[in-house]
């Protein structure tokens, strides 16, 4: 059976995502992933029960850098495609909720 | 009504690695300089960039495993955790989410009444920093990525503390332990190590507990702080429980942040529905595979951890449990300090040199003990030559801080600086029979009367010492001094 994507899971997905969605959009979206998920579940007939989870879908691990500095890009280059910038620094909307820092 | 309650606190410790590089891409890791000056198009985030992931954090990340006594994973891989602000631009950060590089370890810390406990971590799990928001732009805030993609071990403790003290103990032994290894300068001015205690009571009241809602703490840059936003915590937790009687339950966890100003803690955010992180696999990063060698390497790094040497240094050479902390805050002093007990110096002597004289100066020069030029084997000569009594104690932190100088012998800087105490006994008696003749009446104190010999005494022994411009051994001039008085009519 397919998992159906209703407008309260849509609103939901907005807000996690910080997303705005107006009325049509909230509809839109609420059929077009129905839709997605609904394609994805055919996997679903498959048996995966003995089948270990896959991290990744290519055959290759451990690939590494090591620990040695290579060249920056300028201030000017990181900033070049910046919207608002003041002193170096990239200058967005005010951040009220603060998480700064992981 | 009686009322019982229990402290319980768990720890979330983020420990900035000292690479010398971005966790996924090759810029360089640096501390203070103009903003967004060590960014790429992968720090930054720019779409299509791909991270490659930097071997020595993943080293350094087990290397802290081993220490806490961590199972090692064989196989592990990276998580997207979805996260929206401005620094960390691409919108999710790289982390481990159901298979850290290491976990189910302990951390042994030694209590005040001398007792070890365990406290056990949870798992540690390696993920990238994001950069910094900066709120000095009015309306505005501005975005530095210098920091961000930096790695980070996060290390999650079980709540195994019960007290405010524990929990300071236990940030310090991790502080140490990772300095000990060298894989964190751990300085937490700089937020190389951030603490989030989670706190919250067990209430005994009429037979039943009540679990008070779990708070986390953030902003605490000192251990100071760590204890106290603790103690802050404990009495307000339980203000509100007598008032409210609120208890824990699913999600109503809040953040408050230390305000070191007022001492207290303040209410940050009270979290909105459970976090929904959607992790999801790294397409971008393929997984990490340990191998029987490679952690067979990582092994033969790990060196003595802290806690093992201080209790060494107090069962072996008998120092207090206070020295043999001081000797271990750094690495640098306890090697300093066991090299020169091996070269034959008596171990409290070189811990007083070292922690009163050698750990003074190297704080002076904002430098560690060992760079202060000071070999073990002079160290042993110059405590060997204080305990002879060939110099004074005073005159051997003259002389430490000329070897710091020099590199030079303590022996020659002795002789040079004319600090060799006189301990020829036939000159030492000749100036106690100058200063008896001189001072009858306090002769006559020492001898005849009791509730003045003391000072008398000492008084003559100054005298002496005086006439010897400082250079007779005090030990001896009193020696000779009680003979001469005990054998006058």
């Amino acid at each position: 059976m397919s998992l159906q994507i209703d407008r309260k899971m849509v609103e939901r997905v907005a807000v996690l995502s910080r997303l705005e969605l107006s009325e049509s959009e909230i509809a839109q979206f609420s059929a077009q992933l129905s839709d997605i998920v609904g394609y994805i579940e055919k996997i679903n007939v498959l048996d995966t029960e003995q089948v270990e989870p896959l991290a990744h879908c290519l055959p290759v691990q451990n690939v590494f850098r090591e620990d040695v500095p290579q060249p920056s890009l300028s201030n000017e280059q990181a900033l070049a495609n910046a919207p608002d910038q003041t002193d170096g620094y990239f200058i967005v909307p005010k951040i009220l909720d603060d998480n700064s820092g992981a | 009504m009686s009322l019982d309650y229990k402290i319980i606190v768990g720890l979330e410790i983020h420990v900035q690695l000292a690479t010398k590089t971005k966790m996924f891409c090759g810029c360089e890791l640096a501390y203070g300089h103009a903003p967004n000056t060590r960014v790429c198009p992968v720090c930054i985030g720019m779409p299509g960039a791909l991270p490659v992931l930097n071997k020595a954090a993943v080293e350094f990340g087990i290397l802290t495993g081993l220490a806490l006594n961590c199972d090692i994973a064989r196989f592990t891989k990276w998580d997207r955790k979805s996260y929206y602000y401005p620094d960390l631009p691409k919108n999710y950060q790289i982390s481990q989410y159901d298979l850290p590089i290491t976990e189910n370890g302990y951390l042994d810390i030694l209590l005040d009444d001398g007792t070890t406990k365990k406290i056990r971590i949870r798992r540690a799990h390696l993920e990238e920093d994001a950069g910094k928001n900066v709120h000095t732009f009015g309306n505005y805030s501005g975005v530095d990525l210098n920091r961000s993609c930096t790695p980070l071990l996060e290390i999650v403790t079980e709540p195994d503390m019960n007290s405010p003290a524990e929990v300071r103990l236990a940030a310090q032994e991790l502080q140490r332990i990772v300095r000990y290894l060298g894989v964190s300068e751990a300085d937490m001015q700089k937020g190389h190590m951030r603490f989030e205690p989670n706190v919250n009571l067990h209430i005994t009241r009429g037979g039943q507990v009540f679990k008070t809602p779990i708070t986390e703490v953030k902003n605490l840059n000192s251990f100071r702080a760590i204890e106290r936003s603790i103690a802050y915590e404990v009495n307000r937790q339980l203000d509100e429980f007598l008032t409210t009687g609120k208890t824990m339950q699913m999600g109503n966890k809040s953040t408050y942040g230390w305000d070191d100003v007022n001492q207290q803690t303040v209410l940050q955010r009270e979290k909105e529905e459970a976090h929904d992180y959607r992790y999801f696999p790294d397409p971008d990063l393929v997984p990490v595979v340990v191998s029987d060698q490679w952690l067979e390497e990582i092994k033969a790094r790990l060196c003595e951890l802290p806690l093992a040497i201080q209790k060494r240094f107090v069962g072996d050479y008998g120092l207090s449990d206070y020295d043999a902390q001081v000797l271990t805050g750094e690495k640098a002093t306890g090697v300093l300090f066991d090299a020169a007990v091996r070269c034959g110096g008596d171990p409290k002597r070189v811990c007083n040199l070292l922690t009163q004289t050698g750990l003074k100066l190297a704080n002076e020069r904002q430098t560690t003990v060992d760079a202060l030029g000071v070999s073990p084997e002079h160290l042993a000569v110059l405590a060997k030559m204080t305990d002879e009594g060939q110099i004074s104690a005073t005159s051997a932190a003259v002389i430490f801080e000329e070897m710091t100088r020099s590199g030079g012998d303590p022996a020659q800087i002795a002789e040079a600086k004319n600090l060799i105490q006189k301990s020829d006994t036939g000159e030492i008696e000749a100036l106690v029979e100058q200063v008896l003749a001189e001072n009858a009446q306090a002769v006559q104190d020492a001898k005849d009367n009791p509730k003045k010999a003391k000072k008398a005494l000492g008084f003559l022994t100054g005298q002496v010492i005086q006439k010897s411009k400082g250079q007779a051994n005090p030990k001896l001039v009193s020696q000779v001094l009680n003979q001469r008085l005990a054998s006058l009519p």
